[in-house]
């Protein structure tokens, strides 16, 4: 802005300097490589799970080079027969990835009729995502309505900077805290036939999600103009009326983005859940039962799957479903909940 | 009115509650895994190999891969996200579309789950560049770039925390007053030498909370390393970029969850777990510290 000015001046025109034009081209391209990552995250999971959309495409050198390094099992039958299958077959028996076998119940990977039901693993993580938001994020709301409204600034200095240090906890030891110790809390109290299951895991999964939720919720209930809250208090309206029914109605879109945002850190999160929910593709809607998420299911197989696979490819896929579904979640938060605020502070 | 006063009140109540209850939990968690693991903190676990099948010795072949995974990471993000950071908030005009885009391709990286940046660190590096470069360098048929390794999982990982350290870079240049931006441009100094003499010197601590934030971050991610270089056991320490290496956090996930006598290696899983933990909790503890201080500073 500045330097526009400058070149406005008749006197002063700018000399062009190659050590400016460098740095300048420099900074500006290298600030596109993030969107550049975005890009290429998409394009190299999804190529990966390419075989599933586009069977004949199979890409035959990558997978013969990739043979070499197997682990343990013979691939060179299975993966043939696989890719004649996918030519010929659409009746969705044998080693075949195709939209009958992918929407099915069971999602059994191993086996003489591998197959590959996405059904149970996304409900596996729904039930895990929607148990840690019910469980995290009224916790994570109130505390953020306690420490940005109610408490003094003393208080409220030690608060934010603990709740910092709970989002800097690696998920492995919460996933292993989990194992060990929520799960034997659980079974002693509700006395569950399975250690591990949906629950323990939802539970440990509220500890990733409340730092998220307390930060945004927070952020949006500091962020309300000063002026709201004085003309309440000025009004004679107390400091919890002024809270509840003139600073949270105008930041509940921030809110509901604090909520979108938990959704997606704990749709996506992976060792929680596969360190704390036992990892059974089951089909039920009882939270005290196993579960395996979408995104254990990857971490726990894609160590074992021959490279270039059936089930390689459907692993790439879950990746492609996760993506897609933590970037609209995330593009909700950011966009509309984003109009919604300004709108709101603009004046409806 | 009176049944106003008690709703009230029981709002501050609950809230005040909520907020015991997390710093609760947070001590809960430290006090549970610190008393699970104290008998085997020792000198010799901190600087011993594993021994008799992972059920004894130490974790220093773990701590020294955590250690190189998170320094060549660093190389790669800090970098690139302080200069992300700069052009967003020096050179981009801030209304216009593309910076819009940028930005929106920071928060949209923030939020892909790690294990998706596993799987793009697979299909990319190993799959994409590393197969690629043994086409180019290798003798035909060795395997050398394209499998797991410590430089594969260093620069997935990097992808990871790069908007950590924009987020945190942007944040102290907004806090760099625009007189001594004007100043610098008034002395007939250039943008690139305002910008490389007084305010990068002046932002300097976002760049260090950026690093430490990331470094913290990397260190405990496990997601991403899975199946891009991590292994279980080595017997000896990454001596090159195409070694693999052992890693705290998957040490932990191994031991807890894959290993044959769980029961028999707890202690060392407590153990590891508070190393992880005091790695990531004291380096989050100094971000947050020179952040705060360095707010302490704008203030005065």
């Amino acid at each position: 802005m500045l330097t526009k000015k400058k070149n406005n001046g008749n006197s002063l025109k700018r000399k062009f300097r190659l050590s400016e034009f460098l740095a300048e081209y420099t900074i500006k391209s290298v600030s596109f490589i993030s969107l550049a990552v975005i890009v290429l995250i998409f394009v190299f999971v999804f190529r990966e799970a390419a075989p599933i959309f586009f069977p004949k495409e199979k890409k035959i050198n990558t997978e013969e080079f990739l043979q070499s390094e197997t682990y343990g099992e013979e691939p060179s039958d299975s993966s043939a027969s696989n890719s004649l299958e996918g030519y010929s077959s659409l009746n969705g028996s044998g080693d075949v990835a195709d939209f009958k076998n992918l929407t099915g119940k069971d999602w059994q990977p191993v086996g003489e009729n591998p197959k590959y039901g996405l059904i149970p693993i996304f409900i596996g993580s729904l039930k895990v995502t929607v148990i840690a938001i019910l469980f995290g994020a009224p916790i994570a709301i109130l505390a953020a309505i306690y420490s940005s409204l109610f408490a003094n600034k003393k208080l409220r200095e030690f608060i934010k900077p603990a709740i910092e240090l709970l989002a800097s906890f690696p998920s492995v030891v919460i996933g292993f805290f989990a194992l060990i110790t929520i799960a034997t809390i659980i079974q002693n109290i509700f006395g569950v036939s399975y250690r591990l299951n949906a629950f323990v895991g939802g539970v440990a999964m509220a500890l990733a999600v409340i730092p998220i939720v307390y930060t945004v919720t927070e952020d949006s209930l500091t962020a309300i103009p000063k002026y709201m809250s004085e003309a309440s208090l000025a009004l004679g309206a107390t400091r919890w009326q002024t809270a509840l029914f003139v600073v949270m109605p105008a930041a509940t879109p921030g809110i509901f983005a604090a909520l979108l945002l938990g959704f997606g850190r704990a749709f996506g999160e992976t060792m929680i859940v596969l360190m704390a929910t036992g990892n059974a593709p089951l089909t039920s809607f009882s939270i005290f039962e196993p579960v395996r998420t979408m995104s254990a299911t990857v971490g726990a197989e894609m160590a074992e799957v021959v490279f270039g696979d059936t089930h390689y490819t459907v692993l790439f896929f879950i990746g492609v479903l996760l993506f897609i579904i933590t970037f609209i979640i995330n593009a909700i938060a950011e966009f509309y909940v984003r109009a919604r605020l300004m709108k709101r502070f603009r004046g409806e | 009115m009176m049944n106003n006063k008690f709703l009230g009140k029981g709002i501050v109540i609950i809230s005040a509650l909520s907020v015991a209850a997390i710093i609760a939990s947070l001590i809960f968690i430290l006090f549970e895994i610190y008393s699970g693991g104290r008998d085997y903190l020792t000198w010799e676990f901190i600087t011993g190999y594993p021994k008799e099948g992972m059920t004894e010795g130490g974790i220093f072949p773990a701590i020294v891969g955590t250690v190189l995974l998170v320094l060549i990471m660093s190389v790669a993000c800090v970098p690139i996200g302080t200069i992300t950071a700069i052009y967003l908030n020096e050179y981009a005009n801030k209304k216009s579309i593309l910076t819009k885009i940028i930005r929106f391709g920071v928060n949209t990286l923030s939020g892909v789950p790690s294990i998706v940046f596993g799987l793009f660190g697979l299909g990319f590096f190993i799959q994409f560049v590393g197969t690629g470069m043994d086409k180019v360098f290798s003798e035909p048929g060795q395997l050398q770039w394209g499998q797991p390794n410590i430089l594969w999982a260093s620069m997935t990982m990097a992808f990871l925390t790069i908007p950590v350290v924009i987020v945190s870079v942007e944040e102290s240049l907004k806090t760099v007053p625009d007189d001594l931006r004007a100043g610098g441009l008034a002395l007939g100094a250039t943008k690139w030498q305002t910008i490389r003499k007084i305010i990068i010197p002046n932002s300097i601590n976002g760049i260090l909370t950026g690093t430490i934030l990331a470094i913290g971050r990397g260190a405990g991610e496990v997601a991403p390393i899975l199946f891009t270089g991590a292994a279980y056991f080595l017997p000896n320490l990454p001596g090159k970029l195409t070694d693999q290496f052992m890693n705290l956090g998957y040490h932990i996930y191994v031991m807890a969850t894959q290993s044959t006598d769980v029961e028999a290696t707890k202690g060392i899983q407590y153990a590891t777990a508070f190393v992880l933990l005091i790695c990531t909790f004291s380096l989050s503890f100094i971000a947050i510290f020179v952040r705060y201080r360095f707010r302490q500073k704008i203030k005065s």
